[in-house]
């Protein structure tokens, strides 16, 4: 079985794993050449260089998923919030305002502690795809690529103007894999406490949009609004911030503003 | 569960890789902002790879540390607290992750485990997993 070799100076090659086979000309190779580790040979093991990126399939479905978005004309958000922060409230407030607006909506619903039931999804209008998020490892925490590809045979890509992808309440997985989405969009409510985005950075890293949601609960909290978006900046410095409420719709003019020029 | 989906896609890239041949370790290097917990993700690939062909594997974590460079005063530095990401030398929070972002699988031993016939023994593999971090 033959050996590959790739160099700092970019060559790459391959040869025999034998002890005779193994000697290279002098001076083909830098000085600090290594054949990676010695130890594998003492078993009679070999290394196999893979220098691969653990979501490069997850990301070729979702560039695939993106390319047939783009295709219909469909633009598409991906929704992630940790658990009870409104997601679902604001979904249906959001599919609300699209159907009075007379853009075409589709949801795909991942989130598998949902209340939104599919009856009043339809009389939002919407079409609407669910997954079936509880069949992994005691549930999934997060959607792929993959996942949502299966999702979209369920919806009529040509007869919708938006698409948004409604996440699991998860503050960790979702923000690790690409669906396919054109922007990335994050809850968080006020109710969460300031530091949220310094104890999940790589979620607000990830995140295009933050809506802050149920700012209709300041009068009875102290969390400290700046500071959140101080500690937003810090993780985040790019990130759009709507300050919401799903409750009573206060601030979700600017929100849908954006969604219809995303 | 973070560890255990992402061990999920690690083996994902091994089964390839591999091509039907036996694994002994898998050499992964993960930046310090994928917030990746070693012993915990060392668990949970023992959980994943249980009674498959990658049972009894050994995961090898090499953890990459984040590293910013500062556009206005140019300076590159590692960043020990990855929570604040700020410029080492003028405290800029105008600045580029250069390092820390990796997850990759960079390469993998093949050979048959200590003590597992070739393809692995179900039921025996999620104790024998253990983590080796070298930093």
């Amino acid at each position: 079985m033959g050996r590959f070799h790739r160099h700092d100076d970019g060559t790459e090659h391959d040869h025999a794993h034998g002890a005779d086979a193994h000697a290279h000309p002098q001076g083909s190779h830098p000085q600090d050449h290594q054949h990676g580790d010695h130890s594998g040979y003492a078993t009679g093991g070999e290394r196999i260089v893979v220098l691969e990126r653990i979501f490069a399939e997850n990301d070729r479905a979702a560039a695939a998923n993106r390319a047939a978005f783009d295709a219909a004309g469909v633009r598409c958000v991906n929704l992630m919030s940790a658990p009870g922060a409104g997601k679902t409230a604001l979904l249906a407030h959001t599919l609300a305002h699209l159907r009075d607006q007379g853009v075409r909506a589709g949801v795909v619903e991942g989130d598998i502690e949902t209340s939104l039931d599919a009856d009043r999804l339809a009389g939002l209008g919407a079409q609407v795809a669910l997954l079936n998020t509880g069949s992994g490892f005691g549930g999934e925490c997060h959607l792929d690529a993959p996942m949502v590809a299966r999702a979209l045979t369920a919806l009529d890509l040509a007869a919708l103007d938006v698409l948004l992808i409604e996440n699991v309440g998860n503050l960790v997985c979702p923000a690790e894999f690409d669906v396919g989405a054109h922007a990335r969009v994050m809850i968080a409510a006020v109710t969460e406490g300031e530091e949220k985005p310094l104890k999940y950075p790589v979620m607000f890293r990830a995140c295009d949009v933050v809506l802050v949601n149920k700012i209709d609960l300041l009068p009875h909290l102290d969390v400290d609004l700046e500071l959140f978006r101080a500690n937003l900046a810090a993780v985040n410095p790019s990130a759009t911030v709507f300050e919401v409420s799903a409750r009573t719709g206060e601030g979700l003019a600017a929100w849908h503003d954006w969604l219809a020029r995303l | 569960m973070h560890e255990l989906s992402l061990c999920g896609a690690i083996a994902d890239v091994v089964e390839r890789a591999r091509a039907g041949r036996p694994v002994t370790t898998v050499h992964l290097r993960i930046g310090r902002l994928r917030q990746v917990v070693p012993d915990t993700l060392t668990y949970c690939w023992g959980l994943v790879t249980a009674g498959g062909p990658l049972g009894g594997s050994r995961l090898d974590i090499d953890e990459v540390p984040v590293v910013l460079a500062c556009r206005p005063c140019g300076a590159s530095t590692e960043v020990a607290d990855v929570l604040v990401l700020a410029c080492g030398v003028c405290d800029s929070a105008d600045v580029e992750v250069t390092e820390g972002e990796d997850f990759l699988v960079t390469s993998i031993d093949l050979g048959v485990a200590p003590g597992l016939s070739e393809g692995g023994a179900p039921g025996e593999s999620a104790s024998k997993a253990t983590s080796e971090r070298e930093n």
